[in-house]
């Protein structure tokens, strides 16, 4: 199969920033952490904020691909109950406010569980635009890539610093929306550097595909994201976001408030 | 039936690589070497002189003559892998590993453990070649088996204690699958069990397969003919796949898996992945597993913490489905009893694991009747559960 292109909002979001000579920013958070209302709020805030895509995370019992920030998050989500069922009815109701592209992020097994054609409806249906599952690399991918290009979503694949001229061209054959390279080798979690050689990487990358590179894993300040803005279509920030959230689970108030600090942060330091 | 997994690793619809991106190149490394080596004449040499040599293979095929009169059934025999140096079947396997991680020219092993009896077997090799060892094994796990887990520092290697999620099996290798994605330039994975991501599940049967290889053997010399019957335990199901694969195409010997029954299957604490699990994809491979009805994976419960793990080797979930293997279930209370009959009757402690294949046995014998012969795998020793014996059985240490 070939690329798709879904035509949706992740590609309207890149067409707009790039006219304007921007960058977007991809924030990620896990649904239901601290809870389903306050992930509604933070998600209107990380829109005010300047965030142009949102990455909604589906917890999983076992986010084997995780530090420990996103696993104690996810672990947190689980605890309160929070499905795949529960977070597609999050982004339902969050559609009704807003029109910011959401990505759902997660691991296999509950949308296997979920049904793959089931899931490709119902995401569909709730406004979703597109999935990221970190476990299915595009060798197993194919059922559920059939499924969401029924259904105009994206699928968004992960590359890594250890990925070779082949392993690009694959990605770059079965991936729509963006391409999401993952800056470290390791897990997910805030780090004070980003790797050198991310710059290479994206260059390497844009000679395999024309879909807009983001650049994440371990970006966690200001003046990370503006040096990453610099090569890459897309700064993705998640465990920093979330250490924000952890830290302020108990006060719903100030959370959001500090959400919002936190991404106009990283916005004006992109756009400066 | 086949015999081989598809290119992709897929056993029918199981298996397979769901892995993150950043580890597909070192599967594809892994299963790139493993292709050269396996049939290279100075590899086998090489895997075939240590397992005699070190390990002590062939182990004995014993036939228990007073458990099998005590039964009153089918003739019992027993692969005495609890013989193995280190004391159960898996260093077969992780001699096997080792050799190819030199080969490939990684310095430094990484594994998960449960039962602690991997990570001893992974210690015991690092050490021989001097690699540097660090061993992912659930806190919960490190307190009943704490002999297990001094023994593995004694080898030189780092035991890092998992306190994420259950803190059993599952975690420890969720915990090494993270420090695999971190340090792949220079880490080889050596996975215990016959599941994760393809070639995994392969290799490790392959190198398990020379328990069923010596069995079938063995069993033609001493009772003229093949078994009705082979036992072995599941978990991930490591010793089973490594008795079973070279019998598959005998159409007249029966294979029983016996999972864990933990407290019963009804009342939801047990680790009976493909008797109490739905299809599901974990660790790298698409498998049968423990889960809730929205896919998260749930707590298991088992007395032998080497089978206490919500999932099982894909091929496993192939045979079951192909109806070539019957998957049963063996209780914590029974396999206790079995533990008490081997001890008593041939003088023989059987890990906690290797008691449900006993205490499988014991009832397989009598349905078969006298005249029948019954090979269970011995798949380790069981000094390394006193602990958890004494306290089942009100024992004062």
């Amino acid at each position: 199969m070939t690329t798709t292109i879904a035509n949706g909002r992740i590609e309207a979001a890149f067409g707009r920033l790039k006219a304007e000579g921007r960058k977007a920013l991809i924030t990620f958070i896990t649904a239901g952490d601290p809870d389903l209302p306050s992930t509604k709020d933070i998600i209107l805030a990380l829109e005010e904020a300047g965030a142009d895509i949102i990455e909604l995370g589906v917890p999983f019992s076992d986010p084997m691909a995780d530090g420990p920030t996103i696993q104690a998050s996810s672990e947190r989500a689980v605890k309160k109950g929070t499905h795949l069922k529960d977070v597609l009815r999050l982004v339902r109701d969050v559609r009704k406010e807003t029109e910011i592209p959401i990505v759902l992020f997660g691991y296999y097994n509950p949308v296997f569980n979920y049904g793959l054609e089931k899931f490709a409806r119902d995401a569909k249906a709730a406004g979703a635009d597109g999935a990221l599952i970190v476990d299915l690399p595009p060798e197993e991918a194919g059922e559920l890539k059939d499924r969401l290009d029924e259904k105009s979503l994206d699928m968004v694949f992960l590359l890594t610093p250890t990925s070779n001229a082949g392993r690009m061209s694959i990605v770059a054959s079965k991936a729509s929306g963006f391409i999401y390279f993952v800056s470290v080798t390791g897990v997910t979690g805030a780090r004070s550097t980003v790797a050198g050689d991310a710059k290479s990487f994206v260059a390497k990358i844009r000679k395999t595909t024309d879909l807009p590179v983001g650049v994440g894993f371990g970006i966690s300040t200001p003046a990370q994201a503006k040096e990453v803005s610099r090569y890459a279509d897309a700064v993705i920030v998640g465990s920093a976001i979330v250490n924000v959230i952890a830290k302020n689970q108990a006060n719903g108030k100030k959370l959001v408030g500090e959400v919002r600090r936190f991404v106009s942060s990283l916005r004006s330091a992109m756009d400066s | 039936m086949k015999r081989t997994p598809d290119r992709l690793g897929h056993y029918g619809i199981y298996g397979g690589r769901y892995i993150s991106e950043t580890l597909m190149p070192a599967v594809q490394e892994l299963e790139e070497a493993y292709d050269k080596w396996r049939t290279n004449p100075d590899f086998k040499a090489e895997f075939a002189y240590y397992l005699k040599e070190y390990v002590g293979r062939p182990t004995p095929l014993y036939f228990a003559e007073r458990l099998t009169r005590k039964t009153g059934g089918a003739d019992i025999y027993l692969k005495r892998e609890d013989l193995c140096h280190t004391g159960a079947h898996k260093i077969n396997n992780t001699i096997g590993q080792i050799l190819l991680a030199k080969r490939m020219g990684k310095k430094r092993v990484i594994a998960e453990t449960g039962a602690g009896q991997h990570g001893v077997a992974t210690a015991t090799v690092a050490a021989m070649f001097g690699n540097e060892c660090e061993i992912y094994m659930g806190e919960d796990d490190i307190k009943r088996q704490s002999p297990n887990v001094f023994r593995m520092k004694l080898l030189g290697a780092k035991v890092t204690p998992v306190t994420s999620g259950s803190k059993t099996l599952k975690d420890a290798m969720n915990e090494a699958l993270r420090d695999w994605v971190t340090n792949v330039n220079n880490t080889f994975y050596i996975i215990g069990t016959v599941a994760g991501p393809h070639p995994y599940p392969m290799l490790v049967r392959d190198f398990q397969s020379v328990i069923g290889t010596e069995a079938r053997r063995q069993i033609k010399e001493t009772a003229g003919r093949l078994p009705d019957e082979l036992i072995a335990c599941v978990g991930g199901g490591s010793n089973a796949m490594g008795l079973f694969h070279p019998f598959l195409e005998d159409a007249g010997v029966k294979m029983t898996g016996v999972e864990a029954g933990g407290h019963g299957l009804s009342t939801g604490r047990h680790a009976a992945s493909i008797n109490g699990g739905r299809v599901g994809v974990l660790h790298g491979n698409k498998t049968y597993l423990l889960q809730d009805r929205f896919g998260q994976i749930i707590d298991t419960h088992s007395i032998s913490a080497g089978l206490d793990y919500p999932g099982v080797g894909p091929e496993h979930a192939y045979l079951h489905d192909a109806g070539r293997v019957n998957y049963v279930t063996i209780k914590d209370s029974e396999a206790l009893d079995g533990f008490k009959a081997l001890t008593l009757s041939e003088g023989i402690i059987p890990a906690l694991e290797s008691s449900h294949a006993v205490a499988h046995a014991i009832k397989a014998a009598k349905e078969l009747g006298k005249g029948k012969v019954i090979i269970v795998n011995l798949s380790g020793r069981g000094d390394k559960d006193l602990n958890t014996v004494s306290k089942a059985f009100n024992f004062e240490l």
